[in-house]
């Protein structure tokens, strides 16, 4: 292995900036985006040109295989955005995702689909109602013209098996189905093709607490099991602690933190990030929804703050803050990134 | 009133982990179908009615009890089986040019919901097409598909169908192909309404991940997700569609004579209205069963195609 086997931060400059004596036999990392950027034009008609809303700017990051990789941050940040370009539903508007390498635009989506598979945020909403779970969990095999439909119910009846779904579901709708069992449905769906990658979005925030846990688990052991890696968007940090290997945060669009998970959640260096920690709840109760004075309205992302977009919420903000946007730089020797001018 | 077996409730309810081993198994189809079809009068009723009806159509040879296109002069006008002077020989009597308005009614049950069937399936296929388009795509297509949905809702179809029906000559081919190039409307509206709702779920990106092609999406995906509400299209454009043909034959634009349509009966009995009731209360009454018995199936279909089953 080399050091770019590490997730890092690429900025601008070429990604490959070390090659090295093993960079010979070095793979690529499972997932890596490039100054990935997608915009918005709102309120665009026929005739009249709409503003433009940037969801996501300029991300990069490098997912390497076989890990976790955590996507934080507060609702309407870009995350599902970020999500929807990896899985090939939305191009880019700038930038490039390397899948194993090769960039995902121009891309054949089948292609694509055999690499990364999504498994999403609402199980009642991502399994279709009038279809049976052989069904559902089948339709990449059947799409993808794998096997014959014998081959193909052995191996739905399998998979079954792997997420821990009684056999006899197969023949069920989807409204047979408890919250967590149908999350299970959507791991199988999307395990059935033994994709590398795999983006779950907010693959527990629907289900109740009890359930979350097994669904947790059941991921760890896939991961595990499969070599898997994970791109796991959350806003719950307490899911993301127990999960993840390396976390990534976003603000308005743009990452503002990353690393590992002991730096991030152990010293966090970013203002917002530490904010976010702070507004974990914890399962005390009694002690209510933490204070963190920086009010709850996210700016308007049609029309970013000049500079660093947290600074009109940051309790450390100051004249350079207004006026120059802090780049994601390297933290000397410590394998982590931060956009801050005081971190 | 009946309570669907696999209640979603009830196995949300208990946790996951209990539940995996205990996912109720569904009760054998047929009892299912049939109790759920039953457990609801409207669409009990609905059903019984349209069955009949189309029973009626299939078998009008066998059922008249008489020709109805024969006409006996001596016996015009004979009055309906409970009038003083009706007989069981006709038992609904006859008309100005002594034909049997029973063997009319019947037959005419054919021309009816063949209007009606035919119509709602051209119009259902152009407006459920432009709709799910429109629905799917958004954008551009939508605004260009809106476009064509408001022109065509700002043509009153009667006096539209009439000029044109009056410029090609009437006929049961020119109704059925004009009705149905016309009342593709709702089927737009509806379509496309419902498929913005199922546009963004989620099962459609999951495909759309998957690499499938767009009719795939379309067509197995979005389609059966919104065919319950096009079910209650399809049965009110059917009803429109029947209640259309009458408007059109009774002011002759329509069916021509002699064949035995509803509304056509209605036209030739207007004169004797007064003093012949039942000669346009008959088919007046028929075609009023009928769009009712149609409307009501439509909604209890409605009721059974909602996922999870409303009783």
């Amino acid at each position: 292995m080399n050091v770019d086997s590490t997730i890092e931060i690429a900025g601008p400059r070429p990604l490959s900036t070390t090659p090295s004596a093993a960079s010979i036999s070095r793979t690529p990392p499972a997932l890596e985006l490039c100054g990935l950027s997608k915009s918005y034009t709102l309120g665009g008609g026929l005739f009249k040109r709409g503003r433009s809303l940037g969801a996501v700017s300029d991300v990069s990051l490098r997912i390497p295989r076989g890990q976790v990789m955590g996507l934080v941050g507060e609702s309407g940040c870009g995350k599902s955005t970020l999500a929807k370009m990896l899985l090939g539903l939305t191009t880019p508007s700038e930038g490039d995702v390397l899948v194993d390498g090769k960039p995902l635009r121009g891309a054949n989506q089948k292609a694509l689909a055999r690499h990364v598979q999504p498994i999403f945020q609402d199980p009642y909403s991502s399994l279709n109602p009038r279809k049976r779970i052989s069904q559902i969990v089948g339709l990449p095999l059947q799409v993808h013209g794998i096997g014959t439909a014998r081959e193909r119910a052995a191996r739905v009846a399998e998979t079954l098996d792997v997420v821990g779904l009684p056999r006899r579901a197969a023949d069920q709708f989807p409204g047979q189905l408890s919250g967590g069992q149908r999350q299970r449905v959507a791991i199988a769906r999307a395990l059935i093709m033994r994709p590398d990658i795999v983006i779950c979005d907010e693959p527990t925030s629907a289900l109740d607490v009890s359930v979350q846990a097994q669904i947790l688990n059941l991921l760890l052991d896939l991961k595990q099991a499969f070599g898997l890696t994970y791109l796991f968007i959350s806003h719950d940090l307490a899911v993301v602690e127990h999960l993840v290997d390396r976390v990534a945060v976003m603000y308005l669009g743009r990452i503002v933190e990353e690393g590992t998970r002991a730096q991030i959640f152990g010293a966090p260096r970013h203002p917002y990030t530490q904010a976010l920690l702070a507004s974990a709840l914890t399962p005390e109760p009694g002690l209510g929804v933490p204070d963190i004075g920086m009010g709850d309205a996210m700016p308007d992302p049609s029309a970013p703050p000049s500079g660093c977009a947290f600074h009109p919420r940051c309790p450390r903000a100051e004249a350079v803050c207004r006026q120059q946007r802090p780049r994601l730089e390297d933290i000397r020797g410590d394998n982590a990134r931060v956009a801050c001018h005081f971190a | 009133m009946t309570i669907s077996n696999v209640s979603p409730a009830e196995s949300s309810a208990s946790t996951a982990g209990a539940s995996l081993g205990e996912i109720p198994l569904p009760a054998p189809a047929w009892s299912r179908v049939t109790r759920r079809l039953f457990g609801h009068r409207g669409l009990a009723i609905g059903l019984i009615v349209v069955g009949l009806a189309v029973l009626i159509a299939l078998f009008a040879p066998l059922l008249a009890p008489h020709d109805p296109y024969h006409q006996d002069i001596a016996n015009r006008m004979v009055p309906p089986v409970w009038h003083d002077k009706g007989s069981w020989i006709h038992v609904l009597g006859t008309d100005k040019l002594g034909r049997d308005t029973l063997s009319r009614l019947l037959f005419g049950t054919r021309i009816s919901l063949t209007i009606g069937l035919v119509v709602a399936l051209i119009s259902g296929i152009i407006g459920t097409t432009l709709g799910v388009l429109a629905g799917y795509f958004g954008g551009r297509v939508d605004a260009v598909i809106s476009y064509i949905i408001t022109t065509r809702l700002a043509m009153p179809v009667v006096l539209v169908a009439l000029a044109l029906s009056s410029l090609t000559g009437g006929s049961l081919t020119t109704v059925i192909v004009l009705l149905g190039l016309l009342l593709w409307d709702r089927f737009a509206v509806v379509s496309r309404s419902v498929t913005q709702q199922v546009r963004d779920a989620e099962y459609v990106y999951a495909a759309r991940t998957l690499g499938c092609s767009l009719p795939y999406i379309l067509l197995r995906e979005v389609l059966p997700n919104i065919a319950g509400s096009l079910i209650v299209v399809m049965t009110l454009e059917m009803a429109h569609a029947i209640l259309l043909e009458a408007t059109l034959s009774f002011l002759g634009m329509g069916v021509q004579p002699p064949l035995p349509s509803w509304g056509l009966m209605v036209a030739e009995g207007k004169a004797y209205m007064f003093f012949q009731p039942w000669v346009i209360a008959i088919p007046g009454i028929a075609l009023f069963v009928l769009v009712l018995a149609i409307n009501l199936l439509g909604d209890g279909l409605r009721d059974l195609n909602a996922p999870g089953g409303r009783n």
